[in-house]
Formats: structure tokens, sequence, C-alpha cells
């Protein structure tokens, strides 16, 4: 889809009354739609060729790709330069941002430059412990939390100040964003925690995963009741599982992955798990779109990112929709365009 | 202690009480306070404040205690050092992500907020990041001074 305002598709819009950013994932969320994002795994590489090359299966399926930052405590690109490169051919990158690497005078940094190079989504995150990853023996930095992250990033937005009170001459213009889990203690509070991160700042969220469906709608129900579903868009975490095993898996390394056993018995009945998978994530996010206050999905498709297209297209979430994506309109055309 | 800190936060309602107590006497003191000299009384007052809090909370003398607002739950426990936890990583059995064998220190802290009047509130609102520069000096002080000073 594109917007009848864009000046060339890809490049930044203008910004609307009410919106925060440029972006395309604001727009689409502001109207209403069912919006979609994907996680991109950052390679062990230093080559452009290979985040291109990632982010290929996703275009023309998602409104804004994540790129993570050292996810599960793991050394990757970083998500700054991630971020650069989708820029650059005119994807909407959520650049996440952890608390785990980087003390508040790196990240303010970042912030501004990812906003320099045109990333229009922050997502704030406090990151996975250091056990968690290839170098538990690294000093956890844990400087700010993600709360307050949020609260600081829109200060430097808002306020075109830094923490420190210090004035900011060009305010990153960026929509922030927060992750929730609804699976994980203390269920009964994860609405009123929620709430704190809207008052800080956050106005998207995007959850770990969602296999359970009654934990889902009940968190929902909290939500709704707290009158925040009305302030902040919320994206479900959803992902193709690749069997039984990995299920198993994922429940037990992964911090915070719940996946109910009635999960992992069907995929265990089946004759293919993999497509039971993608099976399983296709009813998820048809579930998805039946739940009030839910605003859209979240993919995470870690090493399956090449099924992400069929899973989205046989749920049909999309309506017909068909996102924006580099050389969806040749390139020449568009800088024509311009001038 | 670890068991003396669970304790602490089980009976979070009565030791808060005893702290709104305790407060009241600091701004009580506050002009006795000035008049020794905060710079004076620093280094023994932060000594008993870490003996006293330590025993009870497992305090880590952050200098910024927020103990009122979290439940009686030190947050400089949990090993991201959150001031607004918990993480998403919590473990099933409400145990913390990097260290199995200990309950997470925010999972005790809203439970501890919510058997204090009013903690749900105070732990509802955002606490800005740790001043580093804080470490090691007595909170205790700090409240009789700025609250004091305010009065």
């Amino acid at each position: 889809m594109n917007f009848e305002d864009e000046p060339v598709p890809g490049y930044p819009l203008p910004i609307l009354p009410g919106h925060t950013s440029p972006g395309r994932l604001e727009r689409v969320l502001r109207a209403g739609t069912f919006a979609i994002t994907a996680e991109l795994a950052p390679p062990d590489s230093a080559d452009p060729e290979e985040v291109y090359r990632r982010a290929r299966v996703f275009e023309g399926y998602v409104d804004a790709i994540n790129a993570t930052d050292g996810s599960g405590a793991h050394c990757h690109m970083s998500s700054l330069a991630v971020c650069a490169l989708l820029t650059r051919i005119g994807h909407a990158p959520v650049m996440q941002i952890s608390c785990r690497d980087r003390n508040r005078i790196a990240i303010q940094g970042d912030i501004l430059g990812g906003a320099a190079m045109g990333v229009c989504n922050v997502l704030c995150l406090t990151g996975d412990g250091v056990q968690a990853g290839d170098h538990p023996q690294a000093k956890p930095v844990f400087d700010l939390d993600s709360v307050s992250l949020l609260q600081i990033a829109r200060g430097m937005r808002d306020e075109h100040r830094f923490e420190s009170g210090r004035r900011i001459t060009f305010a990153p213009r960026v929509l922030l964003g927060a992750a929730e889990n609804p699976n994980v203690a203390p269920i009964e509070h994860r609405a009123r925690r929620l709430a704190k991160k809207i008052a800080a700042g956050a106005q998207f969220i995007q959850t770990q995963y969602c296999f359970d469906m009654t934990l889902l709608r009940r968190f929902m129900l909290a939500v709704e009741d707290a009158g925040l579903s009305d302030r902040v868009f919320i994206l479900i975490g959803v992902g193709p599982l690749r069997s039984a095993k990995a299920a198993e898996w994922m429940r037990s390394n992964v911090p915070g992955v719940h996946i109910p056993d009635a999960i992992v018995v069907r995929l265990r009945g089946a004759d293919d798990e993999a497509r039971e998978g993608r099976n399983l994530c296709v009813d998820l996010l048809q579930e998805l779109r039946t739940i009030q206050g839910v605003s859209g999905a979240h993919i995470m498709a870690y090493r399956q990112e090449e099924s992400v297209a069929e899973v989205i297209d046989r749920s049909g979430v999309l309506a017909g929709r068909r996102p924006w994506h580099p050389g969806r309109e040749p390139r020449e055309q568009a800088d024509r365009k311009t001038s | 202690m670890y068991a003396v800190r669970l304790w602490s936060v089980r009976h979070a309602r009565g030791l808060s009480r005893c702290y709104t107590l305790f407060e009241s006497l600091l701004l009580r003191l506050a002009p006795l306070f000035a008049r020794l000299g905060y710079a004076r009384i620093e280094r023994p007052v932060a000594v008993v404040e870490a003996a006293v809090k330590g025993l009870l909370f497992d305090c880590r003398m952050c200098g910024s205690c927020v103990l009122s607002s979290t439940g009686l739950a030190c947050p400089m426990n949990c090993p991201k050092q959150l001031r607004n936890g918990p993480c998403g990583g919590v473990r099933a059995d409400g145990h913390c992500e990097v260290k199995p064998e200990m309950r997470c220190v925010w999972v005790e802290a809203w439970q501890g907020a919510a058997r204090i009047p009013g903690g749900l509130e105070a732990i509802g609102a955002v606490q800005p990041p740790v001043d580093h520069r804080l470490a090691g000096s007595s909170a205790w002080l700090r409240v009789a001074r700025e609250q004091g000073a305010r009065a």
C-alpha cells in the first residue's frame, strides 16, 4: 500500500497532525489497519548484502522490520547498522535498543544517529541477561531499564533534551515502542506494568510470543478494563514453531517464552511437524484479529523467516493489502518523481 | 540475607508503617542534623543504615532508596538492577531469569506493594534511573535534608 501523500514511496512521509514520526508503521497503526511487523535476525557478518537478503523474504508482507539488538545476549551486527542499511533502500525498520550493553550516553547517541538515518520506530527493551548468550563473561550494563529508557527517549523527542537537560537542536522524530510479556509472573499485575510503560511514553507494544490464547485474552481484558487499549497499539508476538522438540527447547531455554503443553502435543501428533507449526501460526494470526484491542501481529520466525510470507498469506490478515516494499515501484521511476 | 529479605516483603504492611514513623522522626531531627553538619555525620549514619537495611532488605546502598515504592523489595538485588521491573524473563515458577535459585525481586516487589495501602499506586509511578554518584551515601540523610528543607 502507498499513501497518497508520499513524495517518493519508501522515503519519510510528511508527519500528519497528531503523529510523532514520518514513518509508515505509525500511519498504518493510526489508520486502524491490522499491522504486521517481523523480526530480522541480524547476520554474524559484515556483509550488507546479507542484511538485504534477510529483509527480502519479508517484502510485501510486513509494515516494519524489527532489527534486534544482540537478542538472546548473542553478538551480531548492531541494530543501528542494520537499520541504517534498511532505510537506505526504503524499508521501515523498528530499531530495538537493549539496556544490557550500553549506558545512557551511548543509547541517547544511538537514538539521534538512528533518527538521522531515517529510523522512525524505536523499541525500548531491558534486554536478556548476559548469562543467556555466547558471552556470559561480559559486563552487564543496565544503566537504564526499558521504562526509564522510554521516558528519556520521549524527553529527547518532545522536549528536545537529553536526560542531562542539555538541548537537542533537531529532535528525533520517532514512534516509541516497548515490549510486554502477558505470560509470566506477576500475571495479575502485567496490565499495570503496561500502564507504566504507556505513562513513560510507549505508543506501541510488541509482545513476547503468545501461544496461550487463554492467557492473552485474559491480559487483553485487563488492558481494556484499565482503559489502556485506546492509548497504545498492541502487536502480539507469534511465530511458526519448527517442531515439538524445538518448542520444548525454546520454552526451557529462551527467557520468557511460555508454550502450553497442548501446543507441543499438537505438533508431536503431526506427520509434518514444521508444516503443523505453520498451520498453528496461521490459526493464531486469525484468532488475533478477533481479539478486542489487538492492533496487529509481530512475527518472530527465527531461522524460519522464509515461511513468514506463506503464513501471512494463508492467514488472510492483510485482507488484500500489500505493504510497500523496495522494488515495488522501480527506483528510477520513483526518483524521477522528485526531480 | 535472602530469607530475611523475603520475610520483610511478606511483612511489608507492618514494616512500611514502621518506616512512616521513622521518616517523621528523621524529619523532626533534620534541624539537629543541619546543626551537626550533614557532611560530618554522613559516614556514621551510612554505616548504621547499611547495617539495618542490609539485614532487612539486602540493601546495596545505591543512595537513591525507593523501597517504599517497591513493596520493600530492594530493586538493586535484581541482577539487571531494574528500577521499573519486572522484565519479561521471569520463569514459570516466579524465579529469576539470571539467577534461577532466586525469586524474582520484582515479582516480590509487586506482591509487597499490594500489601501496603497505596502501594500499587506507588509502584505504578515511573522511577528515574539511578544516579550512580550517590552510591554508598545515606538515603536517610538525603530524605531529612531534602524533605526537611521543603518543610
